[in-house]
């Protein structure tokens, strides 16, 4: 599903290289769950945002979905986040002048395929039905969260990405959110790729891999 | 690229921003109000001309020699039958007979008949049915004023007296201000000769209007006799030749309000481009998380491009709808320059290009800032630490760029009607954008040294806003410095223009009263009667009547010109056929340079006489030094060889001539004097015309005083109309004032509680916004001034040719008036966040 291969990503900052991922291999498996943990700093996300194709590697390969990411172009990578990827964010990036509807609808209608339907339907799956014509600033954080998963999941995605999707919640609302997004990893059948310090949510997943100064220092499966 | 996700896409965010983005459709709204006006207003005169142009004639063709009608003009004449009025038009010296002044008057001599079309209107009703019934006239109302009778009284002309029957109110193709420089009189043309009027040297119009036979084509008959009137030195007049030659006339006038127009259109671009910057800043975490989802760079770049030709299209349309109204003000402000009555019905065609033309300015200006938006990269969704938009070069800014020069040149063309026109209009409006954005440039250096300098903190927190990331600084410098830069740049133009009239002012020395058409032999006389008043007059000059007869040995005659050059065009002949008032000296005067040759010295030692010509003349006749051109002076060929070139300054009050010829040569030719004197006194202005007119009718006496208000009356109104257009480009750059501050609104709101937390009064952050924006509009204006006095300068100089002064007072308010409405516009639009209390603002700015 998820393959990458001798993964190095280095910033320069000041004038300095600084390398933040090195030399990281690692397959992920369909419909695995996965969690990337480790501390602040470990390289976690920038792992995160070079799997998603969000940022390209140093050097290095990442195959998603069959697809070699550095054969693509920035507009063949955001086709293939539009058919085949899921996002939800810590800071949930919902759209904020559109409806939770709107929002959820963003995917299929980049996809050519607008379904009100099905955007309602997922709405209610995450228990907001009755608050489809909210904005974004009328609702709370948890709710926020959940139409951010009701979007991640309306196109069907091969996989969902979620970077710390509960750090912005109080732990309650937090644990609801992972228990729907392990619902929804199970009734869709997607591959999900979580990034969290959370050991809590950690747990949940059947893999874990530890970063720590961008190298991979554990990598265990459940 | 999915159109239904981008226009969904563009649909939805608008809703969302519409209001905050309202600004950008106001800024395109303002010039395309002005824009259609303008082109509502040409469009509507040019049917108003077609229509009234057979009324504007009266007749059906009209053939004038501003000589007796030759053998040519008279056959045709005969050959035509039908009606005809025979017309003389002279100026010269009314008065009334008990009255203590007289006036300079345009006087037409009119044959009965005249006009078939249209009609003169007077009152009372049926005074021009009776002209023709005796010693009648009709005359200007403003004559009644000037001479101080009434409708009945008399009035004396040359040696006859004419009734006044009554005043004209309004007559075909009448244009208000001509009457300014000499009230009309019409007498009947029978009593014409018992004036004693047209004796030698005295200028008139000769001519006839024609009522054609049913079925002739005056056309056709023009174009026939053209070619051997013209070698008689006379014109035929049609009345489609007079439509083209109005036609043409008003097009360049609306053409030239439309560029000033457009410059508040292109403001309003200016507008759209500093909107569009903030409006993508505030928007880059929904574009990043759109890349995120899956969008394309060119979705994205296509969602905000559409959000911003939708909100130019609205302005657009909102701007169709105050034009149409506008359009409807317009002819008040230039009723008195134009010769037709007006239309004011809607100009669709004229609104519809309106609407487009502010869909198109709103997308090429948005271009540009819209481009980063293809750039943005989805990972600045997942880090806040990801510069949004990558660094490095976007060859598209390229392409985007010379779009919006295209356009702006192309606009600029079409609306000059020239293209030479339209590129000089486009090079200026970059120069001074360029010399604004560089004053901008220095703002913002200055405010980075003023932040850290030992000031109040109000004041230096107001300086440092002007520096912060995301600034406005260059839109509004740009926007307010235009407006000010152009209607400072006309205003000191116009002063200048004036100052060289001046008669009264500051030219308090110069001759204010002109008297012409004296006889050699009256020219004592005239001078004692001036010295009874205690006056001194200049040294008179003598004019003597001459024309060419051949130059090189060529006879004119044979010096055709093409035909199909359009009769308002300085045709080439013109230097060719005029007739030339030439006079003799042995100095150049003041008002001369000379340029090429030598000016004479002692006799001449054999040859030809000698002449001195002006250089604009030399060049139209195509002669240089050496050359010979032989003169025919009343029937007598006179030879004479150039041996030099005058540059001559035409814009004063002075009797300045084409050709000058040295001494010993025209002494006997028939002539008439010239002579000016300088009368302080109004009253005696205005009684010594009167008693050199009783004396010597054929003496006319012109009031410069006079001609001075009629022309700055002129200017004035040309200047209103103008400055009405350039008003639009300072709404248009308040406007953007308005949006930017309304743009940056967020960010001060937030600040401001910050502040307010802190423990600042309402009067601290006043004080900050007011220094703030105090300090845009002064550099704004500063430079506005700086380049408007340049612009003058080079006017000045290059066009008009005169000198140029800046007056320290109307410089002053070009840069204090743009700093009081910007720190004005900036408190008010700061107004409610100092009365919120700061946890309200900090809820408010959170969500």
């Amino acid at each position: 599903m998820i393959e990458c291969n001798q993964l190095t990503r280095t910033y320069t900052s000041g004038g300095r290289a600084l390398t933040v991922l090195k030399d990281i291999t690692l397959r992920i498996d369909p419909g695995a769950f996965t969690a990337i943990v480790g501390p602040s700093g470990s390289g976690k996300t920038t792992l995160l945002g070079l799997l998603a194709g969000l940022d390209a590697p140093t050097s290095g390969s990442v195959t998603l979905d069959g697809q070699q990411l550095s054969q693509l172009d920035e507009d063949g990578r955001a086709r293939l986040r539009a058919d085949r990827v899921g996002f939800v964010f810590q800071s949930f990036q919902l759209i904020p002048t559109l409806t939770a509807l709107e929002n959820v609808l963003v995917p299929l209608e980049l996809t050519g395929r607008p379904d009100v339907a099905r955007a309602l339907g997922l709405l209610a799956d995450v228990g907001l039905a009755g608050r489809e014509h909210h904005y974004p600033s009328q609702l709370s954080g948890g709710e926020q969260q959940r139409v951010a998963l009701a979007r991640a999941f309306v196109n069907q995605p091969a996989v969902l990405f979620a970077d710390e999707p509960t750090g912005n919640l109080d732990a309650r609302t937090g644990q609801t959110i992972v228990q729907l997004m392990s619902e929804l990893n199970r009734k869709h059948g997607t591959t999900l790729v979580l990034v969290t310090h959370d050991p809590a949510l950690a747990a949940l997943a059947r893999r874990t891999i530890r970063l720590t100064d961008g190298e991979v220092v554990s990598d265990t499966t459940t | 690229m999915k159109p239904g996700f981008v226009l969904t896409m563009a649909r939805r965010e608008s809703r969302a921003s519409g209001r905050r983005l309202m600004t950008l459709a106001l800024a395109i709204a303002a010039g395309v109000a002005a824009l259609v006006a303008v082109n509502g207003f040409t469009s509507n005169l040019r049917t108003s001309v077609a229509r009234q142009a057979q009324a504007m004639l009266g007749a059906d063709l009209a053939v004038e020699s501003r000589s007796e009608l030759g053998t040519a003009a008279r056959a045709l004449l005969d050959s035509l039958g039908g009606d005809q009025a025979p017309y003389v038009a002279f100026s010269a010296m009314t008065y009334a007979p008990a009255g203590a002044t007289a006036r300079l008057t345009q006087v037409t001599a009119i044959g009965p008949g005249w006009p078939w079309y249209g009609a003169i209107r007077t009152s009372p009703l049926s005074a021009w049915g009776r002209l023709g019934d005796g010693r009648h006239t009709v005359v200007d109302p403003s004559l009644l004023r000037a001479l101080g009778v009434r409708v009945g009284d008399s009035i004396s002309l040359g040696e006859t007296r004419f009734q006044i029957l009554g005043t004209i109110t309004e007559a075909p193709g009448d244009v208000g201000i001509r009457s300014a420089l000499g009230p009309r009189a019409f007498i009947p043309f029978r009593y014409l000769d018992s004036t004693g009027l047209l004796g030698f040297g005295a200028r008139a119009e000769y001519g006839s209007y024609i009522q054609l036979e049913a079925g002739a084509d005056a056309q056709r008959i023009a174009a026939d006799w053209r070619p051997r009137l013209r070698e008689e030195r006379a014109r035929v007049r049609t009345v489609a030749d007079d439509q083209n030659r109005l036609d043409n006339a008003l097009t360049r006038l609306g053409n030239f309000l439309g560029l000033v127009a457009l410059v508040a259109l292109l403001l309003g671009g200016l507008g759209v481009a500093s909107a569009i910057t903030v409006h993508i800043r505030r928007r880059i975490d929904t574009i990043a998380v759109l890349r995120c989802l899956g969008a394309t760079g060119r979705q994205v770049f296509g969602v905000y491009l559409t959000q911003a030709a939708l909100l130019g299209l609205a302005g657009g349309v909102l701007g169709a709808v105050i034009g149409l109204a506008v359009q409807q003000v317009v002819p008040l402000v230039v009723s008195d320059l134009v010769p037709a009555d007006l239309d004011t019905g809607p100009a669709w065609g004229v609104a519809l290009a309106g609407v487009l033309l502010g869909g198109w300015t709103a997308l090429v200006f948005a271009l540009l800032p819209l481009l980063a938006v293809r750039r943005v990269t989805p990972l600045a969704a997942l880090r806040r630490d990801v510069d949004p938009i990558p660094a490095g070069r976007d060859p598209a800014r390229f392409g985007a760029l010379a779009l919006l020069v295209i356009s702006v040149v192309t606009l600029a063309v079409l609306q000059a009607g020239n293209w030479r026109v339209g590129l000089a209009f486009a090079a200026g409006i970059g120069a001074a954008l360029l010399g604004l954005r560089l004053a901008a440039g220095v703002v913002i250096g200055l405010a980075r040294r003023l932040a850290r300098a030992p000031l109040a903190y109000t004041s230096r927190q107001g300086l440092a806003n002007l520096q912060r990331p995301g600034n406005q600084t260059v839109a509004v410098v740009l926007a307010l410095g235009f407006g000010a830069f152009l209607l400072a740049a006309l205003a000191l133009t116009q002063h200048n223009l004036l100052a060289t009239l001046d008669v009264s002012g500051e030219g308090a020395s110069r001759p204010n009263l002109a008297l012409f058409d004296i006889q050699a032999s009256q020219l004592e006389g005239v001078r004692g009667v001036l010295d009874q008043e205690g006056v001194e007059m200049t040294a008179p000059v003598p004019m003597v009547p001459m024309r060419i007869a051949s130059v090189q040995g060529r006879p004119v005659s044979l010096a055709r010109r093409p035909d199909s050059l359009p009769d308002d065009s300085l045709p080439r002949g013109w230097a060719v056929r005029r007739e030339y008032r030439s006079t003799w000296r042995d100095t150049l005067v003041a008002s001369e340079r000379l340029l090429e040759g030598s000016w004479w010295e002692g006799p001449r030692s054999g040859g030809p006489p000698r002449i001195s010509i002006e250089r604009d003349v030399a060049e139209e006749l195509g002669v240089g030094l050496g050359d010979d051109i032989t003169w025919d002076v009343q029937g007598r060929p006179i030879p004479t060889t150039i041996t030099s070139i005058r540059e001559v300054d035409w814009a004063r009050f002075e009797p300045n001539f084409f050709v000058v010829f040295e001494p010993g040569v025209l002494e006997d030719a028939p002539q008439t004097w010239v002579t000016m004197a300088r009368v302080n006194d109004p009253a005696t202005r205005s009684r010594l015309p009167r008693q050199v007119a009783e004396q010597w009718p054929n003496v006319t006496s012109l009031d410069l005083t006079v001609v001075e208000e009629a022309i700055e009356d002129l200017l004035g109104r040309v200047s209103l109309a103008i400055r009405f257009m350039a008003l639009f480009s300072l709404v248009a750059g308040l406007v953007v004032l308005g949006g930017t501050v309304a743009t940056s609104r967020d960010q001060r709101i937030r600040e401001s509680a910050l502040l307010r937390t802190l423990g600042a009064r309402a009067r601290q952050l006043y004080r900050i916004v007011v220094v703030e924006y105090a300090a845009l509009g002064l550099m704004a204006g500063l430079a506005a001034a700086l380049l408007a006095a340049g612009a003058g300068w080079a006017l000045a100089r290059f066009l008009f040719e005169i000198d140029f002064t800046a007056p320290p007072l109307a410089l002053a308010l070009v840069v204090l008036v743009p700093a009081a409405l910007a720190a004005l516009v900036g408190a008010w639009a700061s107004r409610d966040v100092t009365h919120r209390t700061p946890l309200e603002t900090l809820r408010r700015a959170a969500e």
